[in-house]
């Protein structure tokens, strides 16, 4: 017991450190875990504060998730959920593959940055931004590809923001426009990393450049496109809120095609107020996402003891 | 060599014509903050206006106290968020580096566990609007992004753990220091490389958040410059009708809408457009530790 005490008062500054830390983390992290309750409740306004809410609001058990898996929608988020994340892991990974080769080619160290800053820009500027800048292309009256690229190619101009046909489309382009230099930077890190050797014998024994990326480049890099895909596949039920609110100016007619399960959940909070199923679809995202991470993680350090979370 | 030197040229060529995809974007918001409103309404947003004006600028200039008051809330979330969230994180960083730290396996733990599972929007919205009754106040704009999860916390704590020898600490200890000299006159300053790239990411996220504010700030005089431009997305009149300052009777037809919109923005990227190449080593130094475990 005194041996405690004396441990405690030993290490009493490192708990002082700790404390604001982990008073935060209580507060934003694991008071909201136990508020996944709410999905499970009918919740009454009309009690005070949040430990009034979830307390006094009624147990319905699981009629918040009929609903929700009653109508059509649980399923139409959760397919556009995962096929954009689906689209978006195949397509970042090989464009930015491609893309780090070619950055890597690049004998100019000076140039290669300049580059290499042009392509991470985009991902530098917030999501309203970018709602902004497809804005100003796909405007139906001054927007520069109705105004100048269909007239081209003699077309029509197309109302973009009310056509939900093309917006699986745009969205997957514009994602890519503004993570593809993220994920560059990522595998440019890995090629870097590859020893010259390998290219040196290789190019001794007269492997083509071609040959060169399928033989060395790639398998070598091959653990990193691994693990990088994996966590993606971990967080698929995820998906970037921001892209999805934003880019389609949360406009009505797009829903079918550009819903996803972040937006549902915020819509239903904040513009219907139909908590109880906005709660219950947050915690059939984070008890899949939880899974996922697991199943995922666990794949992972079975390949690569080193590389996984835990 | 004859081949590699083409090789280059092909390189270059692709490289330049993807760089200008990813500028092309921008370059068409700054012409089109430059345009004159008629031009727009007749030829469409371009990239070589038939007509210039600063109008959209001089526009904004009158509604100076408006767009001040936004930047100023941006950049004060900016400062004390960036800073208070790097101390935070720090602090419960190194206890957890420190290999002689009571229950230290399951702090880490704990840290560890919110990366995995997180309750949500509903829940932690119900939190800080009916617990901490956080709606329509700054620190709503602050708090939430702190640490978000404990991702930071231990990027941190393996820098500590690998970068700060330990028989340092040790000898000082043994000297007398306390354990917080240690962390501000000992850690802290061998730490500088962790804690600029995770500054800046900081930086960066509050500068960027709009989300917060969409969910918690219902108040436009406590719009960040990121919600006064959400708002201005959706409803291009929202300046006008909330105008604080400036010459409010001005007809609404002789607004140059279409630019002021594109003004805005530009208005908000050149901040970070202006730091990023005075800090892309830090930043691209951060996206590559925090992905594949740093």
């Amino acid at each position: 017991m005194s041996d405690a005490f004396k441990k405690l008062k030993r290490y009493r500054a490192l708990f002082l450190m700790i404390l604001p830390g982990m008073a935060y983390l209580i507060i934003n992290n694991y008071l909201p875990m136990l508020g996944v309750v709410i999905a499970f409740k009918d919740i009454d306004y009309s009690h005070r504060g949040l430990f009034g809410l979830i307390y006094y609001s009624d147990w319905i058990g699981l009629k918040n998730f009929e609903y929700l898996f009653k109508t059509n929608d649980a399923l139409v988020i959760t397919r556009n959920t995962l096929l954009y994340n689906g689209g978006f892991i195949l397509l970042n990974t090989t464009v930015a593959i491609g893309l780090a080769i070619l950055l890597n080619e690049v004998r100019n160290r000076l140039a290669s940055r300049f580059y290499q800053s042009l392509i991470l820009l985009p991902y530098l500027i917030s999501m309203v931004i970018v709602g902004y800048l497809v804005l100003s292309l796909l405007n139906v009256e001054n927007g520069f590809v109705n105004k100048v690229v269909l007239p081209m190619f003699g077309i029509d101009p197309i109302s973009w923001y009310s056509e939900a046909k093309y917006w699986p489309y745009i969205l997957t382009i514009v994602n890519l426009w503004k993570n593809i230099g993220y994920f560059c930077i990522i595998y440019l890190a890995s090629i870097i990393g590859i020893d010259h050797e390998y290219y040196e014998a290789a190019t001794i024994d007269g492997a083509s450049k071609w040959q060169q990326i399928r033989s060395i480049t790639i398998p070598l890099i091959a653990p990193t496109i691994t693990v990088m895909t994996l966590l993606a596949i971990g967080r698929i039920f995820y998906s970037d809120f921001g892209l999805f609110y934003q880019v389609p100016l949360n406009s009505g007619p797009l829903q079918p095609t550009t819903d996803v399960i972040d937006t549902y959940v915020y819509r239903g909070l904040m513009t219907l107020g139909d908590i109880g199923m906005s709660s219950a679809a947050g915690f059939y995202q984070a008890l899949v996402g939880f899974i996922l991470v697991l199943v995922s993680n666990y794949i992972v350090s079975r390949r690569d003891r080193d590389s996984a979370l835990f | 060599m004859k081949t590699n030197q083409m090789n280059q040229t092909v390189v270059h060529i692709l490289l330049i014509l993807l760089s200008a995809a990813c500028l092309f974007p921008f370059l068409l918001l700054f012409m089109a903050s430059f345009t004159d409103e008629q031009a727009i309404v007749q030829h469409g947003y371009s990239f070589w206006p038939s007509q210039f004006s600063v109008d959209a600028y001089s526009y904004l200039w009158n509604q100076a106290s408006t767009m001040a008051r936004s930047y100023g809330i941006t950049v004060l979330i900016t400062i004390i968020g960036t800073v208070a969230g790097l101390l935070i994180s720090a602090l419960l960083a190194y206890p957890l580096s420190r290999k002689d730290m009571p229950i230290r396996g399951l702090l880490a733990f704990l840290v560890f566990f919110t990366l995995l599972f997180n309750g949500g929007l509903v829940p932690t919205y119900l939190v800080y609007t009916e617990l901490f009754n956080m709606k329509n106040t700054l620190l709503a704009l602050i708090v939430p992004g702190l640490l978000t999860n404990g991702f930071f916390v231990l990027l941190i704590r393996s820098f500590f753990s690998t970068s700060i020898p330990v028989p340092i600490i040790e000898s000082a200890y043994i000297d007398g220091a306390t354990e917080f000299k240690i962390f501000y006159r000992i850690v802290l300053p061998l730490s500088l490389p962790i804690l600029a790239t995770i500054g800046l990411m900081l930086t960066i996220s509050y500068w960027n958040d709009w989300f917060n504010g969409l969910i918690y700030i219902t108040e436009p005089s406590l719009y960040s410059i990121q919600n006064l431009l959400n708002r201005m997305l959706s409803n291009i009149q929202f300046l006008q009708q909330n105008s604080l300052g400036g010459n409010s009777s001005q007809a609404a037809a002789t607004i140059p809408m279409n630019s002021v919109r594109m003004a805005m923005a530009v208005i908000g990227i050149v901040p970070i457009l202006c730091i990023y190449p005075f800090f892309q080593k830090y930043f691209v130094k951060g996206l590559t530790i925090g992905a594949v475990k740093g």
